[in-house]
């Protein structure tokens, strides 16, 4: 993979079919996004970020939970 | 649901029992590295979690990465540094894998075992993340302290930094918990580092209205001249919320860290700390972070459109003023009257006030709050 150095971090590419490309060209007239490429990164990190929030589970045990709980009623909390 | 650790998972760098005691007695055979108040809540707060994904400080392809894009290496949103200085005479016989012990006025509060030892350039840092040099800010002010090199690892933590208001701390794992068990789904986290006026509890009932708890985590520590001291903004928030807010809906809990005046950069930090708390939303109100007129008015608003993977929903609440027709506490969208019938509510002028000890009128800061400000000597920094 090819990176290179960019004024704002290290950047690489990937290839989207041209029809795509002036497709969302089309759709970001006129809205915040000023490149494709902007546009595409903004679209990619949100997916991946919804992708990666189905993956989580709690770390915690129940026993550790129920003495967090115990704290919590000592602090007056609960 | 409480909302995902940023970066996925909850650190927590603690030891409990006999690897405990291992650790500590062992610390006091390796070379020591006294740390200022700041860098001693840092290591409290990656300990905790509070910094996650942080497990130490920050190595220097993250530190560029986040000068650079805002990001950590690995693309995850990180606004703010979180780095350890040092002087290059305290280094000069360490080196990448030794471990040493940070201690905090004479005690050795954690492990941090040297990831890498690398030069830093001060101008550079404080115009990305302060967009100014200026003296006049006391973020730069503070960089321009620092000392000349910086030290990264992951550090493991020996003792939790003395606590005046051990009761009202709380560290993510426990609000975590916290508001599973009060079977909150929606948590609104508020950020303050001021004593309470009319302003700040209307936009606290505002997003409370639409959320199912609200998180209220006033940062304590370090703070510009004239900002309110720590049991100052503690007790005024008592004082308020013990009055004015169902006990059910609320959670108080004080978060050492502190400020940068970093404006934007800022804001997006703060929202990342309480996603780790467990926060779904968080408010964000006019200048958030900000000072003086280094940052426009929303620009913080205007900051998280750069980051639709950060987990964690900005609530932009309009400010708040007084309207003499509306007899209420109001903002531009709901409010039709002109400005001659709004009372601004400024922070600074409530300050000057109480400074010197006259009461501000009940419309602009509530009776009780005022009593709990002046009963201190000396309520500013
Ligand atoms: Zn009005």
């Amino acid at each position: 993979m090819k990176k290179k150095l960019g004024p704002k971090g290290r950047y690489t590419t990937v290839s989207i079919p041209v029809t795509l490309y002036e497709r969302i060209k089309n759709l970001i007239n006129d809205t915040g996004f000023s490149s494709v490429s902007q546009f595409v990164i903004y679209v990619l990190r949100e997916i991946a970020s919804n992708m990666e929030e189905e993956k989580i589970s709690s770390s915690l045990t129940d026993e550790e939970k129920n003495e967090i709980i115990e704290r919590l009623k000592k602090l007056g909390y609960i | 649901m409480v909302s995902r650790p940023h970066g996925g998972r909850l650190i927590d760098r603690t030891r409990v029992g006999s690897s405990l005691e291992r650790l500590r007695e062992e610390s006091n055979f390796m070379e020591k590295l006294e740390v200022n108040e700041g860098r001693a809540f840092d290591v409290a707060n990656i300990a905790h979690g509070v910094y996650s994904p942080l497990e130490g400080f920050m190595n220097r392809n993250d530190y560029e990465s986040v000068l650079n894009s805002m990001r950590l290496e690995d693309d995850t949103p990180w606004t703010i540094p979180i780095v350890l200085d040092a002087e290059e005479k305290h280094l000069k016989d360490l080196r990448e894998g030794d471990e040493i012990a940070l201690s905090y006025k004479g005690k050795n509060i954690a492990i941090l075992r040297i990831n890498e030892i690398f030069s830093w350039d001060k101008k550079r840092h404080a115009y990305s993340i302060y967009k100014t040099t200026s003296s006049k800010h006391p973020g730069v002010l503070k960089i321009m302290s620092m000392k000349e090199m910086m030290i990264s690892g992951p550090i493991t933590l020996l003792e939790d930094p003395q606590e005046k208001f051990e009761r009202q701390r709380l560290w993510p794992k426990d609000t975590r918990v916290l508001f599973e068990h009060l079977k909150w789904s929606s948590v609104v986290a508020f950020q303050t580092r001021n004593a309470p006026h009319t302003g700040h509890e209307y936009i606290m009932k505002a997003a409370l209205t639409f959320a199912d708890g609200l998180f209220v985590n006033p940062l304590l520590g370090w703070k510009k001249k004239g900002d309110f001291r720590d049991d100052v903004i503690v007790s005024a928030y008592k004082a308020l919320l013990d009055r004015y807010f169902p006990k059910e809906s609320y959670v108080f809990s004080v978060l050492r860290m502190e400020m940068n005046y970093a404006g934007p950069r800022e804001a997006i930090h703060h929202a990342i700390v309480r996603k780790n708390y467990g926060a779904t939303h968080m408010i964000v109100g006019r200048d958030h972070a900000g000072i003086g007129d280094f940052y426009g008015p929303y620009d913080a608003w205007k900051a998280f459109e750069e980051f639709p993977d950060l987990g964690i929903i900005p609530l932009f609440i309009r400010e708040a003023f007084y309207c003499k027709k509306c007899k209420a506490m109001v903002n531009e969208k709901i409010c039709p009257h002109g400005e001659e019938d709004r009372i601004r509510i400024s922070g600074t002028r409530i300050r000057k006030m109480l400074t010197k000890g006259e009461r501000p009128p009940e419309f602009l800061m509530r009776p009780e709050v005022v009593d709990a400000i002046l009963s201190f000597e000396k309520p500013f920094f």
